[in-house]
């Protein structure tokens, strides 16, 4: 029996409907789930977090995940071999796990064992570290953190998917993680559950090719797919790999779901967001992708075979935020014959006004949308156009120019040229931004820790 | 002829990088791809975004390549700059290229 393993949430924001329906559909098919994975983190995710947790310090994780876990609780109750592995802990796994503690108690579920991985959060020791002379080199431009004289919002190490098998083998049914690499998610229960030897690499590339196919969700059963007007996407199904114990897998969804799973949606996939394919580096084994195999089995069924790997490397990759500044957009519909030229006139009115103001932010950046420029350079204008939506964004350091930037946008209904709309929606909103430094760290500075406890016993 | 009757594809960020996976129809048209469809090629289409450097990576098993494209996100996704912070646009940009024959 192949382990079979769905993955119903592709970042923090996606459907909160697709967790119960993936582990309902998978049971009424007769192919129940052995797991279900939740992936939340993108890069940038732990430091909106980490402000969150600065305001409130029981705060910092995905609290999507509280809801999705009510909305579950009638399948766990239903399917007691279900598990639930995921990273919603973000920068307080200890709070998200209090929090599903609480959630399970109330269910009368307090005897569910709740397993906590956490030690990727670097920020206690970062101080420490810097002091030691780390260099913690930014990947993508050479230069050492000693560089960088902004403050640190954020510093977490990609842990791997040991501390997962870890809290499984001590019988945890929901594993909830901060920062974990997406494909650890899902070759930690496979590490459990086949017991593979920790240096059988291809097995483990294997795994971890799986969980690069199910980390974005629907991206892998039709979300994005060329043939978008032939799919049901309302009710995408997500996908579902059936691992073997050989490393191989099965990549489909369940039946009745729309959505497709074919060589050619998979292979999409297999190729999204990576750089070398010949060295897709995660903590537990770095994959060659160019050895992947792909073939259809029938409708919904595709088989990945071949993968190969070799040792990871001896280091962690290592998410740090810093703070950047200030940023904010502003949108108008601009309406007429001359509306491309009527918009860029708006936009130098507010930077004239701005100016005059005292303020000349370091980034004003001006998009005409529907006159092909969300691809700038790519094809000309058209020559018909009748309407264009304005879209100023504006960054700096400095707070104020970024406030005073969503000042000036209200007052061209009364004193700018005509055939405007759109202030409906109010002023721009300031949002501070978040910049990221990519880097290592030494494996044998990152402690993982791992718990695991009845809710019952968790407070 | 256009590459999308050649291909599908799809694009994401990394960090301040993009990445366009290109997958071609059948192992003739890979064929096509390999020859044409140089990292030159895509540089010079995508010169607007502002790209220092393309770099192709060979998948051929599954008769697909990569393109990482460096430095196409003017800051990256945190900066949200253009409406486009992450480079989902380029993968259906890249299927009006125009190859030759």
């Amino acid at each position: 029996m192949p382990l079979r393993i769905a993955n119903a949430a592709g970042f923090w924001g996606d459907s909160l409907a697709a967790p119960r329906t993936t582990v309902e559909r998978a049971a009424a098919g007769g192919a129940p789930l052995d797991y279900i994975t939740l992936e939340y983190l993108a890069e940038l995710t732990m430091s909106i977090l980490a402000r969150q947790r600065q305001k409130d310090p029981r705060s910092g994780f995905v609290t999507d995940f509280s809801t999705v876990l009510t909305d579950l609780l009638p399948a766990l109750a239903a399917q007691p071999q279900l598990k639930i592995i995921t990273n919603a802990g973000g920068i307080n796994p200890l709070a998200c796990a209090a929090a599903t503690a609480a959630i399970l108690r109330s269910a009368g579920l307090g005897e569910t064992l709740v397993g906590v991985v956490s030690g990727d959060d670097l920020m206690p020791q970062l101080p420490q570290l810097r002091e030691d002379g780390l260099p913690l080199i930014n990947l993508d431009t050479g230069q050492p953190l000693s560089t960088l004289n902004r403050p640190v919002m954020a510093a977490n190490a990609y842990l791997g998917a040991e501390p997962i098998a870890a809290a499984l083998v001590a019988g945890a049914s929901i594993v909830i993680t901060g920062r974990v690499a997406d494909a650890s998610l899902t070759l930690g229960p496979a590490l459990h559950e086949f017991g593979w030897p920790r240096d059988d690499w291809n097995r483990l590339a294997g795994a971890s090719v799986a969980g690069h196919l199910i980390e974005c969700g629907a991206q892998a059963t039709g979300g994005l797919f060329r043939d978008w007007q032939n799919l049901n996407l309302a009710e995408v199904g997500y996908p579902i790999a059936e691992l073997e114990s050989d490393g191989s897998s099965v990549i489909t969804k369940s039946a009745g779901t729309g959505g497709t799973v074919t060589v050619a949606t998979v292979a999409e996939q297999l190729v999204y967001e990576i750089g070398d394919p010949r060295a897709y580096l995660t903590p537990d084994v770095t994959v060659d992708f160019t050895t992947v195999e792909l073939a259809q089995l029938g409708p919904d069924r595709v088989a990945v075979r071949g993968a190969t790997g070799i040792a990871a490397t001896d280091s962690y990759k290592v998410s740090l935020a810093y703070e950047s500044g200030f940023a904010a957009s502003g949108q108008l519909l601009v309406w007429g014959r001359d509306c491309a030229a009527k918009a860029r006139v708006c936009a130098e009115i507010i930077r004239a006004r701005l100016h005059a103001a005292g303020y000349t932010p370091a980034e004003f950046h001006v998009e005409c949308l529907g006159a092909n420029e969300g691809v700038p350079g790519l094809r000309p204008p058209p020559t018909d156009q009748f309407e264009t939506v304005l879209r100023v964004t504006v960054h700096d350091d400095n707070r104020a120019a970024v406030e005073r930037f969503t000042r000036e946008f209200a007052p061209l209904i009364t004193s700018g040229p005509p055939g405007l709309a759109g202030y409906a929606a109010g002023r721009p909103e300031v949002r501070p931004i978040l910049a990221y430094w990519p880097t290592l760290i030494p494996k044998n500075l990152v402690q993982p820790q791992v718990v695991v406890r009845a809710a019952k016993e968790m407070k | 002829m256009q590459l999308r009757q050649l291909a599908h594809a799809r694009s994401g960020d990394k960090g301040n990088h993009a990445n366009i996976g290109v997958v071609a129809n059948t192992p003739a048209d890979y064929t096509t791809l390999l020859r044409e469809l140089t990292a030159e090629r895509v540089a010079a289409y995508f010169t607007g975004l502002g790209v220092t450097r393309v770099e192709r990576f060979e998948l051929p098993k599954i008769a697909a390549l990569n393109f990482l494209l460096y430095d196409a996100l003017a800051g990256g996704a945190s900066r949200a700059r253009r409406i486009d912070t992450q480079g989902k646009l380029l993968g259906t940009a890249i299927l009006d290229l125009e190859l030759p024959g």
